[in-house]
């Protein structure tokens, strides 16, 4: 059961946006998402809608994937919009039911803000879907680098999340034991209402995180022992590296984001 | 100078009365193939952990290779002198894929990386586990895990590698393996070996010995020496191989039999 859920969502390819380079594609990906909040008409939306079909093509992603990332915000789009709708005043009314009153203005804040979700949503998961999560640690070890100066610890995050990732799986599996010899001592993890079955999570989120913190002890004393002194001074066996075409699709991002955002 | 030299070492843990470690002497040449024995609480985790300054001697010195390990300031060229390898080979690998990981000591020395991934795919030979590399470590087997883990260490061109019950919780399969490439790696590679473990089976393959118990240094010879002396292995809390005991017993009721160490030198003497 446990074992079905994925780390991050990659799935492995060999397209053009496959092979960008995971610093570029974590800039394009901030650029596209200051786009997506100067953006003020429907026209814009649809427009940037298209980049990111065009995205979703040319990184030969199966479709479903991309829209099941929008699964999880669904109830948050709900809400927004029907936060917006009845809340927002101004404009002319459209439609009035006792004290639920709905008009022009909250409708409009309401579509945009929900347009702004699901394209930002959409967007970041093709970031996550096309970068394995290795490349996407290192890029954001690259972009924090300069931050450094400033005391952030570019290094010593970008282990953490490599550690993190490395000991997802781990956990799981101990994880899936200790809740078979819960059971086996007849503990219940499925019936009763939410709360009950909150309370019967504890039997195994107990062991599981005496456990994980043995094993964060022998895991340091093991990284010491092989000379790990914190993140500065270190090299890396694969470097990045940029090629022209990443640079030629930063360019081209940049001018379809001024033209997006000034148009 | 001994490559690993011991000297009146005493070792007290924090809010603990009695000594985990009490006058121990020992040295190690280059080359040399060392198992320690010894029952849980014999001292001799401790006694490895001192090899690469993961403690520090409450009393008496470390020296490897000329340097004192109690001076702080050798503490990184002595870990990248001596590796180690511990029990258990989930908690010891850091990386999401088998050659970042064993990159991962080379890494840390600050190497170019070209120098990096030659020594990784050197290391990952080495132990048998070429053509690995980009497997994610959790779909390995454990003694497959152990090896990567070794080959880790290999990679930061040690001159001794000390491995702390590296077998303990693998099944059979995987400790052939491991033990297989520790004996590789000293007679090919020439990598001095120390072996902790309380298998006596395991360290038939080793130049000397130690018998370790109550924190202190019991006996040190070759292992046809202390195989023989079963008084000695029960004393010190371990189980003395079928094959010994039985070429004991046979040999007490009158059967003329040469020394032998495991059961296939026991067949041989036998049939």
């Amino acid at each position: 059961m446990l074992k079905d859920i994925t780390i991050g969502q990659y799935i492995p390819g060999d397209s053009f946006i496959h092979k960008l380079d995971a610093r570029i594609k974590i800039i394009i990906t901030i650029i596209m998402i200051t786009v997506l909040f100067l953006i003020d008409s429907f026209i814009g939306f649809g427009l940037f809608l298209l980049f990111v079909i065009g995205v979703m093509v040319i990184s030969k992603l199966p479709v479903k994937r991309v829209l099941n990332g929008l699964k999880p915000v669904f109830f948050l789009i709900i809400i927004t919009l029907f936060l917006h709708m009845f809340l927002t005043r101004g404009g002319e009314v459209i439609w009035e039911w006792g004290f639920l009153r709905i008009e022009e203005e909250g409708l409009f804040t309401g579509l945009f803000m929900v347009g702004r979700i699901l394209l930002l949503i959409m967007f970041t998961s093709l970031l996550t879907l096309t970068t394995s999560p290795l490349q996407l640690t290192d890029g954001i070890e690259y972009l924090l680098k300069p931050l450094a100066r400033f005391g952030v610890p570019a290094g010593e995050l970008a282990m953490m999340m490599t550690i993190a990732l490395r000991f997802i799986p781990t956990l799981m599996e101990e994880a899936e034991k200790i809740m078979k010899a819960q059971k086996a001592r007849g503990a219940d993890f499925e019936s009763g209402n939410i709360i009950e079955r909150a309370k019967s999570l504890v039997p195994l989120l107990v062991p599981l995180f005496i456990s994980a913190f043995r094993r964060a002890d022998e895991l340091a004393l093991a990284m010491e022992s092989r000379c790990y002194q914190g993140g500065t001074n270190r090299t890396r066996l694969n470097e990045l590296e940029l090629r022209r075409s990443d640079i030629y699709a930063l360019i081209g991002v940049i001018i379809i984001a001024v033209l997006l955002s000034f148009r | 100078m001994s490559l690993i030299e011991i000297k009146d070492v005493d070792f007290l843990y924090r809010e603990q009365e009695n000594k985990a470690l009490s006058g121990v002497n020992l040295s190690i040449e280059k080359g040399e193939f060392i198992s320690i024995i010894g029952s849980n609480g014999s001292g001799k985790s401790t006694l490895a952990k001192l090899l690469n300054v993961l403690l520090v001697p409450t009393k008496g010195q470390v020296f490897v290779d000329g340097f004192d390990s109690s001076d702080p300031e050798n503490v990184w060229k002595i870990r990248q002198k001596v590796g180690m390898v511990f029990q258990n080979p989930d908690n010891q690998l850091v990386a999401t894929t088998v050659e970042d990981d064993v990159a991962f000591g080379p890494e840390n020395l600050a190497l170019p990386s070209d120098q990096i991934r030659e020594r990784v795919d050197k290391s990952l030979e080495m132990v048998g586990m070429g053509g690995y590399q980009s497997h994610p470590p959790h779909e390995l087997s454990g003694g497959q895990k152990q090896r990567i883990a070794i080959a880790g260490i290999i990679a930061m061109l040690p001159d001794c590698v000390v491995l702390d019950e590296p077998t303990a919780m693998l099944d059979p399969m995987g400790r052939k393996e491991v033990l297989k490439t520790i004996k590789y790696l000293n007679e090919e590679e020439g990598i001095t070996v120390i072996l902790i473990t309380h298998f006596m089976e395991e360290t038939i393959f080793s130049d000397r010995i130690v018998v370790m118990d109550g924190g202190e240094i019991k006996e040190i010879d070759k292992p046809a020496k202390i195989f023989q002396n079963i008084e000695l292995i029960k004393n010190a809390g371990l189980d003395v191989p079928v094959a010994v005991q039985m070429a004991n017993e046979l040999r007490s009721s009158g059967l003329n039999l040469p020394e032998v160490m495991d059961i296939e030198e026991l067949v041989n003497a036998l049939c």
